[in-house]
């Protein structure tokens, strides 16, 4: 067993877990942040994406006990009190069809737009490549992506 | 149906008002009875209370309305659409509504159901009928105030006005229109009239969603809940003969761990010690050495399409004859794997079976079977059983089954805790209950240069095509027809699979359409619509689709996609199939990197009557045919020994955004009741892609997925 802090939406929070606890469980069993999603376990879905340190992060295979001293931040910090341009984006284009994978979407899509502001169309299709939608709204996250873009310039 | 055709049910079958305690009107609807003609209701009349109801409409004094949406989401849409039917009729603003997902009654379901695409085309009436009704109560309400005749009033956007000018509002007379008796004949709106139909709404969880708000039976959390992580027998038909917990027990979180059949659960306080304490678990399974593999089932579907023992599905004219007389004969035989569903959300479900009832809480397409199943189970009374319906991430006919909710209540009614049961990747791929594998075989004769004859043959896994299917295109088009079927008994377990056997026979039809619009040099798509035309629509009662809506979409496909009008570097390929009331044309166009396909546009032309809301319409035929793309191309699933072998993402491929092509959609417009788009999208697009892929490099793909084929060269067609 592990204890240590980890500060999640700039809110620090002190977690007992076995020391290989995934980010994604502590997050959503612990600190009840359930918006972040798990799709696979094993990284390759992109559901449980989140930033640590402003990167997107695959959460399920993260041991949330080595993030001590890491900013994490989840969809349900990504932005408060209004709607992050991404998340605008999203609502005007009606993005989702189940819903379940969008929050790893948007938590990806908003770190690839601090790196690359001004991205093109294929830079936009490399970046959202590894986040897998089984309603395959895929046609709608490019186009939200690159809206989200234009309101963020 | 023209929509402004002769309604015949009463309203007094189904709609029943109440005066809210807190003020404002509470108007319920039994939304299935009063689906169908000839419906008896559940229970006399004068005894009814609001249980009886399986949707609501409540009118607050603000005339705010809330719709309480019947139907489970699963992403298709309808908990954004049906209500949108009820709003247009009523005559509220939109942004003056909000929806709830209706609340169920186990004791009272009729048909509560996400599956078949069928929750609009079964809606449509009732929920115009009952918002239509409620509005004229409001109208006879404030005509009964103003002391005029109802006749001389008009209700628009939430405001009732009179002939002297007078308004109210819809919250101003709710009380009174609470006490009124509920009218008979109301008039529906034409559709030329429509706010709110016709025009985009955005899917009313849309904040919830892009803020990680709890919405999914993976989110739910109760007071004291354990969560339990399964072990199942790895091989289907593999049997549980002992296992050691003293590992799994040991694991951090891990409280309890016990046995119902051949599965074995742990319990435990969070999510990750119970995924590790079933890893722990050290089973000892049956030997798997006979179970069944693909390569057994690739020989069993042979010798069905080989036997002369199939089950006649449809014969018309002489098909014995036609193939005899024939100029030349084509025959093909097409091959498809068992597919997982794959929904994003793996299986999941609470259960609390305790002294007085059974609460269940979760992801499910079929609440009202699931619970009656549930209350079978583990013998309690139905009217025990509490269902509550949550978000689905993903259904694709996989939550059709409530082997998932049946599992979460047999460990509740063992340890007497509240469960939810959680399922890995792992599980859920593993667990599943596929789309069957099947081969077709089909023959064409051809007879100075027509289609004389055409015999379909199905060998499929557990059960065949369900019975509208025959009679689907080409079946009439063609007067020498036969569709027969078998099927191979496993114990792999399938099941429905987003637009069953259709996804598949699409395809199979679709590509051979094509060839035999290469043997008789005709363009593909003047091939159809000539056999079109062989068709009158409503002179064979028994065929599904119609001859003239086909043939219009087709024409709106190929305008809309430059059919035959492309440049030298795209190719093109078409398919056109009517499947679940709904008839879809694709036109798809591809590219060559160094002799590889790219995927580059799909242009869709759908007939689906009167649509709704575009916005989650156009929504429904993107995903359908990326979906449709994506498996062709991709979808691969093979059992050695009874083990499925791919367990999860890092071998199972799903199509990501780079292999995408634009899908553009494109609605054929008319006035006719609205059918369903959560699947007609899907089974022509890998049909138009196969077509496509023909067309640029001569090859001729018969079996899905279409990646371990996919080479230059030609193969030679005639036998």
């Amino acid at each position: 067993m592990a204890n240590y802090s980890l500060k999640v939406n700039g809110k620090v929070y002190n977690i007992t877990s076995d020391d290989d606890t995934p980010l994604l469980w502590v997050l959503r069993d612990e600190i009840n942040l359930v918006g972040t999603k798990y799709g696979c376990g094993i990284g390759q879905c992109g559901t449980c994406t989140v930033h640590v340190n402003g990167v997107a992060t695959r959460s399920c295979l993260l041991p949330a006990s080595r993030l001590e001293g890491s900013e994490i931040t989840t969809i349900e910090g990504l932005e408060t009190d209004k709607l992050h341009p991404v998340q605008e984006a999203w609502k005007e284009l009606d993005v989702p069809q189940c819903g379940y994978c969008q929050a790893g979407q948007i938590m990806t899509a908003s770190s690839f737009l601090k790196q690359n502001p001004n991205p093109n169309k294929e830079e936009i299709r490399n970046a959202m490549n590894a986040n897998l939608c089984r309603c395959a709204s895929y046609n709608r996250i490019e186009k939200a992506v690159a809206l989200a873009a234009k309101k963020m310039s | 149906m023209k929509t402004n055709d002769k309604i015949t049910f009463s309203r007094r079958n189904f709609i029943r008002t109440s005066a809210l305690a807190s003020g404002g009107l509470l108007i319920g609807f039994n939304f299935f009875n009063s689906c169908k003609e000839a419906t008896v209701p559940p229970v006399d009349i004068s005894k009814l209370d609001f249980k009886d109801f399986n949707a609501f409409i409540k009118i607050a004094e603000n005339g705010y309305v809330t719709i309480f949406s019947p139907n489970p989401e699963i992403g298709q849409g309808v908990k954004t659409s049906m209500p949108m039917i009820i709003a247009e009729e009523l005559d509220v603003p939109w942004d003056h509504v909000s929806v709830e997902q209706g609340a169920l009654d186990t004791k009272n379901f009729q048909r509560q159901v996400a599956g078949g695409s069928q929750s609009i085309r079964f809606g449509w009436d009732a929920l115009r009928q009952t918002g239509a009704t409620a509005k004229q109560m409001l109208v006879n309400a404030a005509a009964a105030k103003w002391g005029v005749d109802a006749s001389t009033c008009t209700a628009s956007n939430g405001i009732i006005k009179n002939s002297n000018g007078e308004k109210l509002g819809y919250g101003d007379v709710v009380n009174e229109a609470a006490q009124l008796e509920v009218p008979e004949n109301v008039t529906l709106k034409s559709p030329k009239d429509y706010k709110i139909i016709g025009k985009g709404a955005i899917n009313v969880d849309i904040d919830k969603i892009i803020t990680g708000k709890p919405l999914f039976g993976s989110d739910y959390v109760a007071e004291g809940m354990l969560i339990a992580s399964v072990s199942r027998p790895p091989a289907f038909g593999q049997k549980l003969i002992s296992f050691d917990e003293t590992e799994a027990k040991s694991i951090n979180g891990v409280k309890r761990i016990v046995q119902f059949g051949d599965k074995v659960a742990v319990l435990a306080t969070n999510t990750w010690a119970a995924m590790k304490g079933k890893k722990a678990l050290n089973v000892n399974w049956s030997s798997s050495n006979d179970l069944e593999s693909s390569s057994q089932h690739n020989e069993e579907l042979d010798a069905i399409l080989n036997s002369k023992n199939l089950d006649l599905r449809r014969e018309d004219g002489n098909i014995d004859k036609a193939f005899a007389e024939a100029d030349q004969i084509l025959e093909r035989t097409y091959q498809s794997p068992f597919l997982p569903h794959n929904c994003m959300e793996p299986m999941n479900f609470y259960a609390n079976v305790s002294e007085d009832k059974v609460h269940l809480v979760g992801p499910i397409q079929t609440p009202a079977g699931t619970a009656r199943r549930v209350a079978d189970l583990i013998n309690r009374n139905p009217e025990e059983v509490h269902l509550e319906m949550t978000r689905m991430g993903g259904g694709f006919g996989r939550r059709l089954y409530g082997d998932f909710v049946l599992e979460a209540a047999e460990i509740s009614n063992i340890t007497k805790k509240p469960v939810k049961v959680v399922y890995s990747r792992e599980d859920d791929m593993g667990a599943g209950i596929y789309r069957p594998a099947i081969k077709y075989r089909i023959k064409a004769s051809i007879k100075s240069g027509e289609v004389t004859g055409y015999h379909l043959k199905e060998a499929a896994i557990n059960s065949n095509m369900y019975g509208l299917i025959p009679n689907f295109f080409p079946a009439g088009a063609i007067a020498n027809y036969k569709v027969e079927t078998g099927n191979f008994q496993s114990k792999i377990t399938t099941g429905a699979w987003r637009a069953p056997y259709t996804n598949f026979l699409a395809f199979a039809e679709q590509s051979f359409f094509d060839e035999i619009a290469d043997a008789i040099n005709k363009d593909p798509v003047q091939l159809r619509l000539d056999l079109l035309k062989n068709v009158k629509d409503g002179e064979d009662k028994s065929i599904e689709y119609s001859a003239k809506r086909m043939t219009d979409t087709i024409k709106l496909a190929a305008k809309k996609g430059n059919w035959g009008k492309t440049n030298g570097n795209t190719y093109q390929g078409f398919a056109a199939y009517y499947s679940h009331n709904t008839h879809v044309a694709e036109v798809v166009d591809i590219t060559l990197n160094n002799g590889r396909p790219i995927i580059e546009k799909v242009t869709v032309a759908v007939d689906c009557g009167i649509v709704i809301n575009p916005t989650g319409a156009k929504n429904q035929i993107e995903g359908g045919v990326i979906d449709g793309i994506g498996h062709a191309m991709y979808g691969d699933f093979s059992f050695k020994n009874g083990k499925p072998q791919d367990l999860n993402f890092g071998s199972y491929r799903l199509i990501s955004m780079k292999d995408t092509p634009i899908v553009e959609t494109h609605f054929v417009e008319n006035d006719l009741s609205p059918t369903g788009l959560g699947e007609p999208g899907l089974p022509p697009a890998g049909g138009a892609l196969a077509n496509a892929i023909k067309a640029a490099t001569g090859q001729i793909l018969l079996k899905q997925p279409f990646i371990k084929s996919i080479k230059n060269r030609k193969t030679d067609l005639s036998v």
